[in-house]
């Protein structure tokens, strides 16, 4: 079957429509997320600087603001890896689906 | 001393014919070293290396596609890591870690903000653009728009911050490679650009990638070392290591705090929009997501990439305090005439590398000076590439011969663009020699996430969007993110020496008003847009956003 009449069958599939607003979703909640978790630190900076200044407790010489910086950090790294994680096995084994049905 | 000095006549000359090794007056702002042998012996290993590689490179490298995207035959995880050596420059390896050396804390939100634009291409770029795209980043907005404008108006937005990009990277080159190898300014521009176009011009993305790739791999394991000896000091407790440090730094307990780096509140914002959105609008990242063969294996690359740019900034984060630890207690080895007020020997940039020596003696500070210099030579590569594919792929074979060109033209296009980039670098690398560009990199991220990201989220997510609002809305962007950059502090009034308070913008980064005047700009002539090309734009949509979802129609691994 020719790709334009598989693209056309898609388009018609209302399972489609359904998968790509499910991602979308999930992709922006993500997205929000991260913005939360970087903005957040950044006006933190901005606004109060002597909260991250605290130290992590008493006689301590490391502030909070050091491993809360490493965990935007690592944080970044973990939602990127959650992401890939799911989107390479359970959406695009939805994706499959769709383009199975498609091709029929 | 004279006899070290033969030695390193022969060995110089051995490496690359014509460097002089004559001992010249301070050309710029770095002061030149003596000729460091061991880093030169090791960067000619890793020329030798990378050379051989270009050869076998060029034997798989027949036809446009192969140059644009090694035929779109690279693994996930080594894009991952070729993206990764894109990224960590050696302006992050050096600059970051002598941030931490100078004030700790604020390192750290360097370093933060230069990662958090990577899970946003994640969520929202990387599948789509594999999906939509072939060669260049303008594949992907050109899909349902009318070709002349777009692509235009895209190679223009790459090529701009390709050049400011270059600018940096060139000097910051020629700068480097004085301080670490003791070669002439000069001299260390011609072999930069000789290598590089070298690289590009017979390996093209096969050998760029794989120079990357390489690169990235020496970064990572020296990085890792030094960290790891750092941290083998302190019995690995973070606490023991930053006590040492408020001990012996001049600033005391301040390192442990953020200090002036962010104080009003727009600039951190506008900062952080033009990390976080910005790296999604560089062309030579951007370009690496068409080397791979399917919408998973783009994804992995960003997995990878990520992972590797975060655990590497984890560990400049631990150098530059073990930077603190190992070099102000011994001021006579690092410091100018042994007093740490006169600054660290060769500069602030040096940190990293008098580290190097400090843990692992000086066949070690070779090793991360040959890094260093590799890291520059890579990036270098890669922009040049993008910006040859801009010129070629766009505005030659798209616009100016509309598609109907044969593969073997649009490569020796390419070719001939990349040799004329080449030259370009090398140029813009001597008239800037005496510039202050630590801007320019800023210039070009502020670019990038007003032109280029806007238009190319606008066309793939936005059903509305037509060429009109694209254009319109990008070059409202580029012109704006350019010209309130050039009317900042940090370029009006640091750069160009005008008087303090005279910069017309205040804040730190052009982004959040040009980013949002090129969206607005975009949505509003969309809008407004009723001609009959915007409707057989619209209608496009629906076709479009299948291919980008699905990938099917993409165009994939062998069917370039």
């Amino acid at each position: 079957m020719k790709d334009e009449d598989i693209v056309e069958r898609i388009q018609k599939n209302p399972k489609f429509m359904q998968f790509v607003k499910m991602r979308n979703n999930y992709s922006i909640v993500l997205s929000i997320l991260m913005m939360i978790a970087y903005y957040g630190y950044i006006l933190l900076i901005a606004f109060d600087k002597k909260f991250l200044a605290t130290k992590i407790s008493d006689g301590a010489v490391t502030s909070i603001g050091i491993p809360l910086g490493i965990g935007v950090l690592v944080f970044t790294i973990i939602i990127t890896a959650v992401y890939v994680r799911r989107a390479n096995s359970e959406f695009d084994a939805t994706k499959d689906e769709i383009i199975r049905e498609a091709s029929k | 001393m004279i006899k070290a000095k033969h030695i390193l006549g022969g060995l110089a000359a051995l490496t690359v014919a014509g460097v002089a090794l004559a001992a010249g007056a301070d050309l710029g702002q770095a002061q030149k070293q003596e000729v460091n042998v061991m880093a030169i012996v090791m960067f000619a290993i890793f020329v030798g290396a990378t050379l051989w590689i270009t050869k076998w490179a060029a034997s798989k490298t027949k036809t446009a596609a192969d140059f644009y995207t090694a035929g779109g035959g690279i693994t996930g995880f080594q894009n991952g890591l070729a993206i990764a050596g894109d990224y960590m420059s050696a302006a992050s390896f050096l600059g970051i870690s002598a941030l931490v050396f100078g004030s700790g804390f604020d390192g750290l939100i360097f370093s933060i903000g230069w990662l958090v634009g990577w899970p946003v291409i994640t969520f929202l770029m990387a599948e789509r653009l594999r999906n939509l795209g072939k060669f260049t980043f303008a594949d992907v907005a050109g899909y349902r728009f009318d070709a002349g404008p777009i692509r235009t108006f895209a190679a223009c937005g790459s090529l701009v911050v390709v050049a400011f990009y270059l600018i940096a990277q060139m000097v910051g080159a020629g700068q480097l490679i004085k301080l670490l190898f003791g070669i002439d300014y000069l001299y260390a521009e011609i072999l930069v650009g000789v290598i590089m176009m070298t690289y590009v011009l017979f390996g093209g993305m096969t050998a760029t990638t794989w120079v990357q790739i390489i690169k990235a791999c020496m970064l990572l394991t020296g990085a890792t070392f030094m960290a790891l000896a750092v941290m083998f000091q302190f019995g690995f407790s973070p606490e023991a290591m930053f006590k040492r440090a408020v001990e012996v730094h001049a600033k005391k307990d301040a390192i442990m705090s953020p200090g002036a780096l962010i104080n009003d509140p727009i600039s951190a914002i506008s900062v952080g929009m033009a990390l976080m959105f910005g790296t999604a609008g560089l062309p030579h990242i951007l370009m690496r997501f068409f080397t791979v063969p399917s919408a998973k294996e783009a994804r992995k690359s960003v997995g990878w990439a990520t992972t590797w740019i975060g655990y590497f900034y984890i560990l400049t984060f631990i150098i530059g305090f073990g930077a603190i630890t190992n070099l102000i207690p011994n001021p006579a080895d690092y410091f100018v005439n042994g007093d740490i007020a006169k600054g660290l020997k060769g500069g602030g940039n040096m940190a990293a590398v008098h580290l190097a020596k400090a843990v692992g003696g000086d066949i070690f500070m070779g090793f991360i000076s040959a890094v260093a210099f590799a890291t520059i030579l890579a990036v270098v590569a890669g922009l040049t590439l993008s910006g040859a594919s801009a010129v070629s792929h766009d505005l030659y074979a798209s616009v100016w011969r509309h598609g109907n060109v044969d593969s073997a033209t649009e490569l020796r296009v390419s070719k001939i663009t990349t040799v004329f980039l080449g030259i370009f670098a090398v140029a813009v690398g001597i008239v800037f020699e005496k510039q202050n560009v630590a801007f320019m990199v800023m210039l070009a991220f502020a670019v990038a996430c007003s032109a280029n990201f806007p238009v190319l989220f606008m066309s793939v997510l936005w059903k509305d969007c037509t060429t009109k609002g694209a254009v319109a809305g990008g070059t409202v962007g580029l012109i704006s993110s350019v010209a309130l950059t050039v009317l900042s502090p940090a370029v009006w009034e640091a750069s160009f020496g005008n008087p303090k308070g005279s910069a017309l913008y205040p804040y730190a980064s052009s982004a959040i008003f040009s980013m949002t005047a090129a969206f607005a700009v975009i949505w509003i002539v969309s809008l407004l847009d009723r001609s009959a090309q915007a409707a057989k734009e619209r209608a496009l949509f629906p076709a479009q956003l299948v291919r980008s979802e699905t990938g099917v129609g993409a165009s994939g691994a062998s069917g370039h």
